[in-house]
């Protein structure tokens, strides 16, 4: 395509002084805090000192990473990051497509808006308050083992936060809990925007409600939910870490620890910054690949992507 | 046949309702569980049994909550952060995004780019806190507000919607001799209020809500740690009563807290957001559609 814009003259630049001197500041000011830290990655590749900086400490290659690999522990503080990372995803994804579906359903306007306002509201309570209120409900007194006893489907109240197998479906229903209603906004906004003219050729062939969902509804949502899903999976290892951090405890460390706790208690507790680093490379290094792998099937496969 | 579908219609509008219905309640009933421990004499509380109404009220959970130094320390500097953090965020973001929206700008698409790098990589935990430590930002206030203020997201946002804003508008401003600040300040900002708007309260809502940075760059400060962060002191002493032990080792308060106490106090915490939601949910709805239709 020919592009019909002038070339930008020297007298116009001379004109942009102010939009020059702004865009030097944001330069510097995204180098300092955007792209220094990468710099920090040499540390990954040493041992690290303090006292020694970054240019003085002993270079060590891939040794941290070596020791990173053979440590039991951070295999499994891989496996839970993804476990938990993709159960969540599953999950709010499902949650906020069914949430989004059926709202739409609705047909009296009042009690859509209420239901809808209700919603979101968990979305701007922040994890502390998050797992708070999780915390009380899950209690020996709380209202979930109140009701498991008085139905009689227990004799006598769980304490769910020691046992290891009630850890992950934990966290994903808090995450259900906290994200559904505010992840349905784009779905919702989305089927509005669905030509209607498509529902009545359906109410023609004789679709009911179920068939209008299933082969109207969904279909028209698919470029959405495909776009969703790409920006997600690149985060798929940074969905856990206050939610572990805050519920975790040492009866269930061994499916709670995530990769960011790892190098938390590595990197800070510990002070060996050159194991905290690595881990951190590691999971960033995943992250783009997930991002530019979701993205290339994607294309392939003739779908919305995002770049 | 028409009789079929209709029942099964009925059926399904049923269905819907009950679904619905249970997602309310199971969203609302936390939060007004919470109201009503806070509002609940502690010993009685220990009982259990308490739905969403307090069984022995007592307004002493308050009391205790008020009367504690570090939680009106933290409730200072957590306002403070909110309203300093917002403001620079939103001058900054703007001006940023106002910038990569220039059509004519020389250096346009390399700044765009430069900035949205930094969406997808990012230095890590250590080397990011090992920064701030170099540049004196640990132990201080500022560590709230300045390394965090632009974000490539807000920005990305921001400029898809002043890139929708008609030319002419600044043109004709231009041929009156008008320079980029003022087109900026007097033409372009009055325009984007609902996009300011929205990135305000996004970056509000963060601010407010954010605990792990007083954590890892404050936690010796009790002057400079958040609302949030003293909740999470109270919760972790909470949880070891409980015999669910605590997270991680991280805090240093070992004393007992009562549920009730520490129901108070979340309620205290989320009071600012409870308050205001209602006036800027649509803000919020807007902000997430704007969000979706940029490429």
């Amino acid at each position: 395509m020919k592009n019909p814009v002038k070339r930008i003259t020297w007298r116009e630049i001379a004109h942009q002084k102010f939009l020059m001197v702004c865009a030097a500041f944001f330069v510097i000011y995204g180098i300092v805090f955007y792209y220094v830290p990468l710099a920090g990655w040499v540390m990954a590749f040493q041992n690290y000192k303090p006292k020694d900086g970054l240019f003085g400490s002993q270079f060590v290659g891939w040794e941290k990473f070596k020791f990173l690999f053979s440590d039991e522990v951070f295999l499994r503080v891989i496996r839970n990051t993804l476990a938990m990372g993709v159960l969540n995803l599953v999950a709010t994804f499902l949650m906020a497509i069914i949430f989004a579906i059926l709202l739409n359903e609705v047909r009296n306007v009042f009690g859509k808006k209420i239901v809808q306002t209700v919603s979101y509201l968990p979305h701007f309570l922040s994890w502390i308050i998050v797992t708070g209120i999780l915390h009380d409900a899950l209690s020996s007194t709380g209202i979930i083992n109140e009701l498991l006893v008085k139905f009689g489907i227990m004799d006598k109240p769980i304490n769910f936060f020691a046992n290891p197998s009630y850890f992950w479906p934990i966290v994903a229903f808090a995450n259900v809990w906290k994200e559904t209603g505010w992840n349905a906004i784009v779905y919702l906004a989305a089927i509005t925007s669905i030509d209607p003219n498509l529902y009545e050729a359906a109410t023609l062939d004789g679709a009911g409600r179920w068939g209008k969902i299933w082969h109207v509804t969904l279909p028209s949502l698919k470029p959405t939910i495909m776009i969703l899903l790409i920006m997600n999976i690149g985060n798929v290892l940074n969905a856990g870490f206050e939610v572990q951090y805050l519920l975790g405890n040492g009866l269930v460390k061994s499916v709670s620890e995530t990769i960011d706790i790892y190098t938390l208690t590595w990197g800070i507790s510990q002070n060996d910054y050159s194991l905290g680093t690595a881990a951190g490379i590691f999971k960033s290094v995943v992250a783009i690949i997930l991002i530019f792998g979701a993205n290339w099937i994607a294309k392939r496969s003739g779908e919305n992507r995002l770049f | 046949m028409k009789n079929n579908s209709s029942v099964t219609n009925k059926v399904f509008v049923v269905c819907n309702v009950v679904f619905l219905t249970l997602f309310v309640v199971i969203t609302l009933y936390p939060v007004l569980n919470t109201v009503a421990l806070s509002f609940n004499d502690g010993i009685d509380a220990i009982r259990g049994g308490i739905h969403l109404w307090p069984r022995v009220f007592s307004l002493s959970n308050y009391q205790t909550v008020l009367n504690q130094q570090n939680i009106i320390t933290g409730a200072i500097i957590s306002v403070a952060r909110t309203v300093i953090g917002t403001l620079l965020a939103l001058v900054t973001n703007a001006l940023l995004a106002y910038i990569v929206s220039r059509k004519r700008f020389l250096f346009r698409s390399q700044l765009s780019l430069f900035w949205i790098i930094t969406m997808y990589v990012n230095g890590g935990m250590i080397p990011t806190l090992i920064l701030y430590r170099s540049l004196n930002l640990t132990n201080s206030f500022w560590v709230y507000v300045i390394p965090g203020m632009i974000s490539a997201f807000n920005v990305l946002i921001m400029r898809t919607y002043m890139e929708g804003l008609p030319n002419a508008l600044e043109e004709s401003a231009m041929i009156d001799g008008a320079n980029d600040f003022t087109i900026f300040t007097r033409i372009i900002s009055p325009l984007c209020k609902p996009v300011y708007a929205t990135v305000a309260l996004f970056v509000a809502v963060g601010q407010w809500n954010s605990w792990f940075d007083a954590m890892l760059y404050n936690r010796m400060n009790a002057q400079y740690t958040t609302l949030q962060y003293e909740l999470m002191k109270l919760l972790s002493s909470v949880m070891q009563q409980s015999g669910s032990a605590t997270t991680g080792g991280n805090t240093a308060s070992a004393a007992v807290t009562p549920v009730t106490v520490r129901a108070a106090a979340t309620i205290v915490t989320m009071l600012p957001i409870i308050l205001l939601y209602p006036f800027l949910q649509r803000y919020f709805v807007s902000g997430m559609t704007i969000g979706s239709v940029k490429e």
